[in-house]
């Protein structure tokens, strides 16, 4: 393992020096899209983490150290490519992340330590997401702007025209990000999201961001809908839209900035559908086995920086240790942390209110004085 | 006498004028209508919305997320079945997020029968809103308590439903508003939208101040030794006729709670009265399986069994699908005055 001994190392000079050969290209291509080497480099190494912390909570999952897994191996790119390009702030100045239940890379892009998804996994009562209520990849971080992550499919959708709107009022270039799979676009409140966005004279910031893995559950996308593009739905309302190939990162990140960009500075809705692999099935209530027909982007991806000079295999397997080896400190460390207990059950239902004469600080129980 | 609408009018323009309230919207809120109700007309803040209830209660959930201060109307509680997961979302992002999202925002919206409004305007929907933890649910029975509790429902920093009962929208009260003009033409002139072209109106807002009528705190609107009554909404102003015509023929005095609040509900005003009388009668006019009646009624038999001198008792809407628009169907299925006084009568009568 390369472990820093200078406390002042950025996490672009740690890849640079973990990863960069003397003879590495400037920039990775891909078609017409190019991104720097440098940045290319931090996206596959907060791919490869990504990927180290799926793992290793797939493997709590079936050790019983937890009991439900769901997340995202196969949307490393997507996720990364977000996290890095989000204005991380609290308050309408900063972008809101309405996320699914998929979207660890995304945090761990933006400087989420493995320890704060490996809590709300194993149910501790330091989960700072949500005190051990939640599965895994239910995110809740007001500082961030990330409101919390529901199981109920597309709800997000529609709150995401509602911090948009005070972002509009608010004035810069703050964003509202929305993300969805393939199979919830079959709710309403997909529809219910472009519609509220795209009202005429008050157009939102909407970013629609659909990572398209081609299942719900067992159940393909082509067998239900037959749109031939997800974001082509965006059409009717004049909203702007791309579909990409979300297993190549280079695209990803550039179809993303111009995504982005469109938002931020016409304060108008844009639908970006990227097509992803689903590696590990839906959750591990269907197993969370490997599925090894699909394509894997962190492999491809590792594949065409070793082709292109960025890095060798050397190099890839140093990162990968290192990934590893950090998620598994930061599963040992949560193994002896606290577990909620009874008397957390009611804490936090309310906030404290002057106006309330039963509750003027948090749910206590039922109304009154049990006799 | 401000009507129970134009009390929540003036709440309204109260809450965006001193109390941060950001947006108030909702199908037909906003101008040229200002609500079906006339509840939102002249609002600086209202706004019309999409016919799409879902994406209501989402973007108040957005706005309150983003440190606005949201007021919205689902048009009518029957047109509410289909957010009522988004409900359920919103009572518990405080929970789940282990108290770190507070979602202070207010949705209001008219409920209960009694306006003629066939099977999809006369629902109820306390005892499904009863059910959303995380919620507090109010139901105001006359305007005073409509202004007091919609601006405790603003200040609030949880989510608060208000359920307005259709049928006493525009029945006046017998207590002012704070600042409300003595003549009632004198504030119907100023605040009411004009038939007709309105778009060069602007209202007069009287000067009204700040009034808070707590949350969980309920109202007991006649006292008497005979028995108890809890009701709210609707039923109120019947329950209290009946109990003024029971003294008056039969020398039977009641204790009428008005509850005012669903949830939080005033527990001890009712543990209190029915230690008092040992005879309690629970009536409302949502259906009768599963009423929120139901549940104050198990309370009453958990902790105040042996208090009891008779059988304790609910008045509630019959369990079918619907009210039906010929009035045979309603007065037949909602509680009416007769049903009420005759519950009434045979709760105080009855030999223990």
């Amino acid at each position: 393992m390369a472990q820093s001994t200078d406390p002042d190392e950025t996490p672009a000079d740690h890849d640079r020096r973990l990863l960069t050969l003397g003879n590495a290209p400037p920039v990775v291509r891909s078609g017409r899209d190019a991104i720097s080497t440098e940045l290319a480099l931090t996206l596959f190494r907060q791919m490869v983490r990504t990927r180290a912390l799926e793992e290793r909570s797939i493997k709590m999952s079936k050790s019983g150290e937890a009991y439900f897994w769901i997340g995202g191996p196969g949307e490393e790119a997507l996720n990364v490519c977000l996290g890095l390009q989000i204005h991380r702030g609290q308050g309408p100045a900063f972008d809101y992340l309405h996320l699914h239940y998929r979207n660890a890379g995304t945090l761990l892009s933006m400087g989420m330590p493995m320890v704060d998804h490996i809590r709300q996994l194993a149910m501790t009562a330091t989960d700072r997401h949500s005190l051990g209520r939640n599965f895994v990849g239910h995110y809740a971080m007001p500082e961030w702007n990330v409101v919390p992550v529901t199981s109920v499919i597309e709800v997000q959708m529609v709150m995401a025209p509602g911090t948009a709107l005070m972002q509009k009022r608010h004035g810069g270039e703050g964003i509202s990000v929305a993300v969805t799979g393939d199979a919830g676009t079959a709710e309403g409140d997909f529809e219910s999201c472009l519609l509220w966005s795209s009202r005429p004279g008050n157009e939102l910031p909407v970013l629609v961001l659909v990572a398209n893995n081609g299942y719900g559950i067992s159940t393909t996308h082509a067998s239900q809908h037959a749109a031939r593009r997800i974001a082509a739905r965006g059409e009717p309302y004049g909203i702007r839209n791309e579909t990409v190939d979300g297993n190549d990162p280079v695209v990803m990140w550039n179809a993303l900035e111009r995504a982005m960009r469109y938002v931020r500075t016409q304060r108008k809705p844009f639908i970006l559908e990227a097509n992803v692999s689903r590696l590990h099935g839906h959750s591990s209530s269907s197993g969370a086995q490997r599925n090894w027909t699909e394509y894997d982007v962190v492999a491809g991806f590792e594949q065409k920086l070793i082709d292109c000079g960025a890095t060798d295999a050397d190099q890839v397997r140093a990162m990968k240790d290192e990934a590893k080896a950090e998620a598994d400190d930061a599963a040992d460390a949560v193994a002896t942390e606290p577990r909620p207990s009874p008397l957390d059950v009611y804490m936090g239902t309310y906030a404290p209110s002057s106006v309330d004469a039963v509750y003027p600080k948090d749910y206590t129980g039922l109304p009154g004085r049990r006799r | 006498m401000a009507t129970l609408v134009q009390a929540v009018r003036l709440a309204l323009h109260y809450g965006e004028t001193h109390l941060g309230v950001t947006d108030v919207f909702g199908e037909d809120v906003g101008p040229p209508l200002g609500g079906v109700f006339t509840a939102t007309q002249g609002l600086k803040t209202a706004w019309n919305t999409p016919l799409d209830e879902r994406g209501i209660l989402g973007t108040a959930m957005g706005i309150a997320y983003a440190g606005g201060r949201p007021v919205c109307e689902i048009q009518f509680c029957d047109y509410a079945f289909n957010s009522i997961d988004l409900m359920k979302v919103a009572g518990n992002q405080r929970w789940c997020s282990g108290g770190q999202f507070p979602l202070p925002m207010v949705v209001m919206t008219p409920n209960g029968a009694g306006i003629r409004g066939s099977i999809y305007h006369s629902h109820s929907f306390e005892s499904w809103a009863s059910r959303l933890a995380g919620w507090k649910v109010v139901m105001p029975s006359n305007p005073l308590d409509a202004y007091g509790l919609m601006l405790s429902a603003i200040a609030d920093p949880n989510p608060v439903l208000v359920l307005l009962p259709k049928a006493l929208m525009r029945v006046k009260g017998d207590k002012p508003l704070p600042g409300e003009p003595a003549d009632a033409d004198e504030l119907a002139r100023r605040i009411d939208a004009p038939i007709g072209d309105r778009t060069q109106w602007q209202p007069d807002w009287p000067e009204v101040s700040e009034y808070f009528v707590p949350i969980g705190r309920g109202d007991l609107v006649r006292e008497g030794d005979s028995a108890t009554v809890v009701t709210w909404g609707r039923l109120v102003p019947v329950c209290v006729r009946a109990a003024d015509d029971l003294s008056r023929e039969l020398g039977f005095t009641f204790d009428v709670i008005d509850l005012r609040s669903i949830f939080p509900y005033d527990w001890d005003l009712i543990a209190h009265s029915v230690e008092k009388t040992g005879r309690v009668l629970i009536a409302n006019e949502d259906t009768e399986v599963t009423n929120f009646g139901e549940h104050l009624l198990r309370r009453v038999v958990d902790e105040h069994f042996y208090d009891l001198l008779v059988k304790p008792r609910t008045l509630m809407g019959k369990h079918v699908p619907g009210i039906g628009i010929n009035q045979t169907y309603e007065e037949n299925s909602v509680p009416q005055y007769t049903d009420v006084v005759a519950a009434m009568r045979d709760l105080a009568a009855d030999a223990a």
